[in-house]
């Protein structure tokens, strides 16, 4: 791995948090709306893996999808504006913070329908296969969805008809409210894909290049028609399942515990270890990194509203 | 012309439409091997082969969600319900993805996808399997909803469907298949969202589809007799809903009556009811009638089941109350 690789790493680490952290603040300040999901303390899992992808690879995931939109290359300006409802957004303002997409970059969304978005992953990697190409999808989930009836039928489907689909677990230890022990009878979640004949492999979250070196695998698998493979990635969110989230089934002492582990500071450890860089220097990539955002949200603070028209916009394509 | 079922109509519109573009393909439970449940496709898993007739695991909701997720990345599926009883189990897939997809995303994704499904009841299967839920697809906005009464419309409607860039439910009411019609050799097109007037008359509106057109036409011949001249105007789609030749004819009219399977309450009786008194209040002359099945569910026990139903008896009643 080169050095520009992985400070690139870190500086988008760096920016999902960042992003998300004038998220919170702007929520707070009432210009944000709905419900808003902090992929904070995941970082290294969107970062890691969907670096290994190649360009012509489609990302789709549920409503935590801040990260992901960042890492395939989203304009931040765009993204912003999507969180403030703004008709400059990604999706015009009409999809808010779980429904960011980008097609042109092939980024299907944002979905909040816990598990659907498993489906709509299968149907495009079948259109990848029906077209003879050797494309990939890479399909972002939590833990608490590989409960739901979508997430069955999926595998299932993806193995009957070899279907080129990464199956991503990011078992970050609870949906919403309750434990992995208390939601599903198989707490060793990636023994859920042996059920349907799946490869599975269970990987460190919080170390980029092991989530890095686990997908190249798993997607090299694929193209090599091993068909569709299952990754659980182990994680743990930092904040809250949305914002208001009263945190009262975990412990302070746990989270503390696994902040010990944040995915940022274990690669920043490792930069200044094998002498990547100096502090001054990633200190630098994230005074840019807030230039960078300070901008953003001017973009989007600035950026008119969508038009009382667009209301009945996008509902067709042939009205 | 030749006098074809709706069936063979069906099939005719599908073998075009796979031959004319390959992105074109089948997908659902038992519609290869098998020939399709209502037989259909028969035929067709060995013509196209196993690529583009895709038997799938009885599994609904990644068949509507596949579905979604094969037309947003290009190909344009049409992914059968063997009935749309079992469309229930992927109401997600359906409502909050086909139709949602292309608003929820500021206009980013199109989904060019039809879901067949037969459906209606009638055919002493009991509760679970006689639903004529069309009304409640048709109540949101993002989905098409089409439902034809003639093998005509049929093929064209179809062809129709698989072509428009947008989420269309087809549905097919099972005992159309047998009901024959005119039908002319090769392509044409039926738009969605055009209403058609199916017999012309000057004393009450009766305005139906499906099989309740059927039914209604046979009550306008029976009605002529007695002297009374029905005009029938066919919505043929649901979503979006055509109101202009119903307005048209009731402007001449002054009467309706409406026609239609699914249960009376929240029906699209009540919507056309409503739509015609919002627009054409000026010329209304009486109540507007509703003939619908009853609010109980379909039993299995052969006259216990048809007293619940829509016939003409019923149609003619209804129309005699007004006229
Ligand atoms: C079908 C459905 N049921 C319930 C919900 C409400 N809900 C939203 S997120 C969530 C928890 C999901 O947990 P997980 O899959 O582990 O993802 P995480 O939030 O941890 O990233 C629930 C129950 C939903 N959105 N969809
Ligand atoms: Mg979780």
């Amino acid at each position: 791995m080169d050095k520009e690789t992985i400070l690139d790493w870190y500086r988008q680490m760096v920016l999902i948090r960042r992003f998300e952290q004038r998220c919170s603040e702007l929520y707070q300040a009432g210009k944000i709306g709905g419900f808003l999901h902090l992929y904070i303390g995941q970082e290294a899992v969107a970062v890691g893996s969907i670096n290994a992808k190649q360009e012509n690879d489609h990302v789709i995931t549920a409503y935590r999808d801040h990260g992901h939109a960042l890492v395939i290359g989203s304009d931040t300006n765009a993204v912003m504006a999507e969180m403030l409802g703004k008709s400059t957004g990604v999706s015009k303002g009409k999809g808010g913070s779980m429904h960011l997409a980008d097609v042109e970059r092939r980024f299907w969304g944002g979905h909040a329908v816990v598990g659907a978005h498993l489906s709509l992953a299968t149907g495009i990697a079948l259109a990848e296969q029906y077209q003879g190409t050797d494309a990939a999808v890479l399909c972002y989930f939590g833990d608490g969805a590989t409960n739901i009836g979508y997430f069955h039928e999926s595998l299932n489907l993806s193995g009957v008809w070899d279907l080129p689909v990464l199956w991503i677990c990011e078992n970050n230890q609870y949906g919403m409210g309750t434990a992995v022990e208390r939601h599903t009878a198989a707490t060793n979640i990636m023994q859920k894909a042996s059920g349907y004949d799946i490869p599975a492999a269970q990987v460190d979250g919080m170390d980029v290049f092991a989530v890095h070196e686990a997908t190249q695998k798993a997607l090299a698998a694929i193209r090599n028609g091993e068909g569709p493979q299952f990754l659980e990635i182990m994680t743990y969110r930092f904040e809250g399942h949305s914002m208001g989230d009263p945190l009262r089934y975990r412990t302070k002492e746990e989270v503390e515990k696994w902040r010990e582990d944040d995915p940022i500071g274990i690669l920043e450890r490792h930069i200044l270890a094998e002498n990547l860089a100096s502090k001054d220097e990633l200190e630098a990539i994230d005074t840019a990194v807030e230039t960078h955002l300070d901008e953003a949200v001017n973009f989007a603070e600035s950026s008119p509203l969508p038009a009382p028209e667009e209301l009945f916009t996008d509902i067709y394509v042939e009205n | 012309m030749a006098r074809i079922t709706m069936r063979q109509a069906l099939t005719d519109a599908l073998r075009e439409e796979m031959h004319r573009d390959e992105r074109v393909f089948i997908m659902g439970e038992e519609v290869g091997v098998w020939g399709g449940t209502y037989a259909v496709t028969r035929g067709f898993y060995d013509e196209f082969g196993p690529r583009r007739v895709r038997d799938t695991p009885i599994s609904e909701m990644v068949i509507g969600g596949a579905a979604v997720g094969a037309a947003m990345a290009g190909l344009r599926p049409i992914a059968e319900f063997m009935t749309i009883n079992f469309a229930f189990v992927a109401f997600d897939a359906i409502i909050n993805h086909a139709a949602k997809m292309r608003y929820m995303f500021g206009g980013q994704m199109r989904v060019p996808l039809v879901l067949r499904a037969p459906g209606g009841g009638g055919r002493q299967l009991g509760a679970t399997h006689s639903h004529t839920p069309d009304v409640i697809f048709a109540h949101f906005p993002g989905l098409k909803v089409v439902s034809p009464s003639t093998p005509y419309d049929a093929k064209g409607m179809l062809k129709a469907a698989i072509r428009t860039d947008d989420p269309v439910l087809f549905i097919e009411h099972a005992t159309l298949y047998q009901v024959r019609g005119e039908v002319p050799e090769g392509d044409y097109v039926v738009p969605i969202g055009v209403s058609d007037v199916k017999r012309e008359g000057t004393d009450v509106t009766i305005v139906a589809y499906a099989q309740g057109l059927q039914v209604a036409l046979a009550a306008a011949e029976k009605l002529a007799k007695e002297g009374i001249e029905a005009e029938v105007v066919d919505l043929r789609t649901l979503r979006p809903l055509d109101m202009a030749p119903v307005l048209k004819s009731f402007q001449k009219t002054f009467k309706a009556v409406v026609v239609e399977e699914g249960h009376r309450s929240y029906g699209i009786g009540a919507e056309i009811a409503a739509r015609i008194q919002e627009e054409g209040f000026d010329y209304l002359d009486a109540p507007i009638k509703r003939v619908a099945q009853e609010e109980a569910p379909l039993p299995y026990s052969r006259e216990l089941e048809q007293s619940a139903l829509i016939n003409v008896d019923k149609v003619i009643a209804a129309v005699k109350e007004i006229v």
